[in-house]
């Protein structure tokens, strides 16, 4: 009896390791170290959301002004190099793209991005924005290591160049083999790789503000109202020590 | 004031239910941590109902609208987002102080006679309040709240002959839509909140007639006459409670544990507000990130996991090949905890002065539960429905086992008194 409980737990601790071992994630993302203070990486994110995304992607629970408000733009400013097609500064972050022709061009209708670092986590999309390859058998030519399939062209080639999965012969069990290194730019775009991984932190860092524009403020709140409940808390203790002297 | 208290007192009866209820209610004075729950899930009602009305000024309940109009709330109100975490935070707290004080009464015998009503109210209590959590989740109408509800209402149609209809009848059509989410909001808004302020009060009424049970299952009401005046308490307790018993070893509630569980309040509070103000969707447990994606009938999401207090129901649910047997199996586990006052048969209350057995049965209980909530977030791999299999019998031994040993069960003296 006892033998046998011993054995059914060890099987038990076993398969619990495996079945822990099992679960991750396919493609390792990098960590995006973003900071919602750096006001200039939030105008710089914004400035290339609206030029390179805005086409086919809303961005349609979030306001003009108060974007210009939280990443201190001035609003003049603003509505003269972030709007582009006539709103009101307190309109919604849209676009003109119908969702049902969307559908039929890219299979899919683009989605709102509002919201997508909430759903995604930041590390996946600065990982995301920097895995697209050329890959010949897609309809737009690219794919992309994060996200395989993916139903979009890669925009922002023109920033990062021509990008591909670059392979290097190395000595594996004894042979020599080409092995997957990463994706490498051609060097034909704007940017150097420095730089467009810049510009992708500064692209994630706006895309985690619009997910959550009461980030700060919230924080910042939170501290008071802690402050608030330990003198609460105090208090409350000195009354009851007070009440329960009687008791003694 | 003392006239406009009289005035009062002579048309209704206000300082008698102050006393009976509050400033002359005997209260067992070994209270330890473990009585501070009941206060607490008082708390997170009220912070539902309010936080849940000023919601409901800007909420817009229909499918095209629900999505659009919570981030509205989150963005364009005027703190709607502290309204809006407060409440999602304060579903997942209502169940995290709800399973504790569930557990407290396990521990403590305080379902046993005479207080299986007592028991049974608060069981009530807990049905309707996950049916409240269920309808509630459904209407900020993201991925999960449409997914989740999907797979929860499509376990009806198991049942055989009525399950289509039934299914049919609660969504009130044929997939989950706007005539869904409308009749939903209804039901969390009025109908579920009205049944459980209605159980709450019956809950107290039901407490207050037969009293506080304590950490050591020890009787503080003793036989008329027993005990010399000495002994007895030098509080005056309203002579509801002293007129048939002498009553000993008691505090009034009022101004006693009212101010005890003051601190408790303070010390909730600052975890309460930890995840509200800095960790809303407490790591995808909370919030789950798929719900941040507004519903969506043509796509369904890689993995369905319904909120954290579900999942040890679900896991056994899942644990369970045929789903008849499944949904009858999730369903009997909250239906075994109905009937604890009649499967306990044992006449010591508190786990001090039980049998050994019973403290690793207990424990293990509470184990299969944890084990279990954990396997429902995760999903169904040959593994995982091994160890849900494993703890679900654990989880269910516990009420056979107790219904076996607690008939003759080898127990410790129990104290006439309470000592410390």
């Amino acid at each position: 009896m006892k033998s046998f409980l011993k054995a059914s737990l060890l099987t038990a601790a076993s398969l619990w390791t495996a079945a822990t071992l099992a679960a991750g994630p396919t493609v390792p993302l990098d960590k995006a170290e973003i900071d919602l203070h750096d006001k200039a990486s939030l105008q710089r994110g914004a400035q290339l959301f609206m030029n390179y995304c805005l086409g086919c992607h809303s961005m349609q629970y979030q306001r003009y002004n108060r974007t210009f408000r939280d990443l201190e733009i001035p609003e003049e400013l603003g509505v003269e190099n972030l709007q582009f097609t006539g709103e009101k500064p307190g309109d919604l972050i849209t676009n003109a793209m119908p969702t049902e022709a969307a559908g039929a061009w890219f299979g899919t209708a683009a989605p709102d991005l509002t919201l997508v670092a909430r759903v995604r986590g930041a590390d996946w999309l600065y990982t995301y924005f920097r895995s697209f390859y050329v890959d010949e058998s897609r309809p737009f030519g690219v794919n992309n290591a994060v996200f395989p399939n993916v139903g979009m062209p890669h925009v922002l080639q023109e920033l990062q160049g021509v990008p591909r999965k670059t392979h290097e012969k190395r000595m594996v069990d004894g042979e020599m083999k080409d092995v997957y290194v990463g994706i490498k730019s051609d060097g034909s775009g704007i940017l150097s790789p420095a730089e467009y991984d810049q510009a992708m932190l500064d692209l994630t860092n706006f895309l985690v503000y619009t997910g959550e524009p009461m980030l700060l403020e919230q924080r910042r709140l939170g501290w008071y109202v802690f402050g608030f409940i330990l003198v609460f808390t105090i208090l409350a203790w000195l009354l009851k020590r007070e009440y329960f002297r009687d008791l003694k | 004031m003392s006239k406009l208290i009289a005035w009062f007192d002579e048309r209704i009866p206000l300082s008698k239910t102050w006393n009976i209820h509050l400033a002359q209610y005997p209260a067992p004075k070994n209270f330890n941590f473990w009585y501070l729950f009941g206060v607490l899930a008082m708390l997170v009602l009220v912070n539902q109902i309010l936080t849940g009305i000023w919601l409901t000024m800007n909420y817009v309940p229909s499918a095209e609208g629900a999505f659009a109009s919570v981030e509205y709330i989150m963005r364009d109100i005027d703190y709607g987002w502290l309204l809006r975490y407060m409440h999602s935070t304060g579903a997942s707290a209502f169940f995290v102080v709800v399973y504790l004080h569930m557990f407290r009464g396990m521990m403590y015998g305080s379902y046993q006679k005479p207080r299986e009503l007592l028991w049974v109210f608060g069981m009530l209590i807990f049905l309707v309040l996950m049916a409240e959590a269920f309808m509630g989740y459904l209407l900020p109408w993201g991925q999960m709240s449409y997914w989740g509800a999907q797979v929860i209402i499509s376990l009806f149609g198991a049942i055989p002959i009525i399950g289509d209809d039934l299914t049919l009848w609660i969504r009130g059509d044929y997939v989950i839509s706007g005539a869904t989410l409308n009749r939903f909001f209804a039901l969390h808004v009025i109908a579920l909140p009205l049944v459980l302020v209605i159980l709450v009060f019956l809950h107290i009424i039901a407490l207050h007639e037969v009293g506080s049970n304590n950490p050591e299952g020890i009787d503080i009401k003793k036989k008329k006459g027993t005990i010399p005046e000495s002994e007895k308490p030098k509080f005056t307790f309203h002579e509801r409670f002293t007129k048939k018993y002498d009553v000993v070893d008691a505090v009034p509630f009022f101004p006693y544990y009212v101010v005890k569980d003051l601190i408790g309040i303070g010390i909730f509070l600052f975890l309460f507000c930890y995840v509200i103000f800095f960790a809303p969707a407490m790591g995808g447990l909370f919030l789950e990130p798929p719900n941040f994606e507004a519903a969506n009938p043509l796509k369904t999401p890689e993995h369905i996991a319904p909120v954290w207090y579900f999942t040890p129901f679900y896991a056994i649910l899942r644990a369970v090949p045929d789903k008849l047997l499944g949904v009858i199996l999730m369903f009997g586990a909250i239906v075994f905890l109905f009937l604890l006052p009649w499967i306990d048969r044992g006449r010591v209350r508190s786990i001090r002065y039980r049998c050994t057995f019973h403290k690793i049965n207990l424990t293990l209980f509470v184990i299969s539960f944890i084990v279990l909530g954990y396997l429902g977030l995760k999903p169904a791999t040959e593994v995982y429905t091994f160890f849900a299999r494993v703890f679900t019998f654990l989880y269910f031994a516990f009420f056979i086992f107790l219904w076996f040993y607690s008939k003759n069960e080898n127990t410790k003296p129990v104290p006439e008194r309470i000592t410390k």
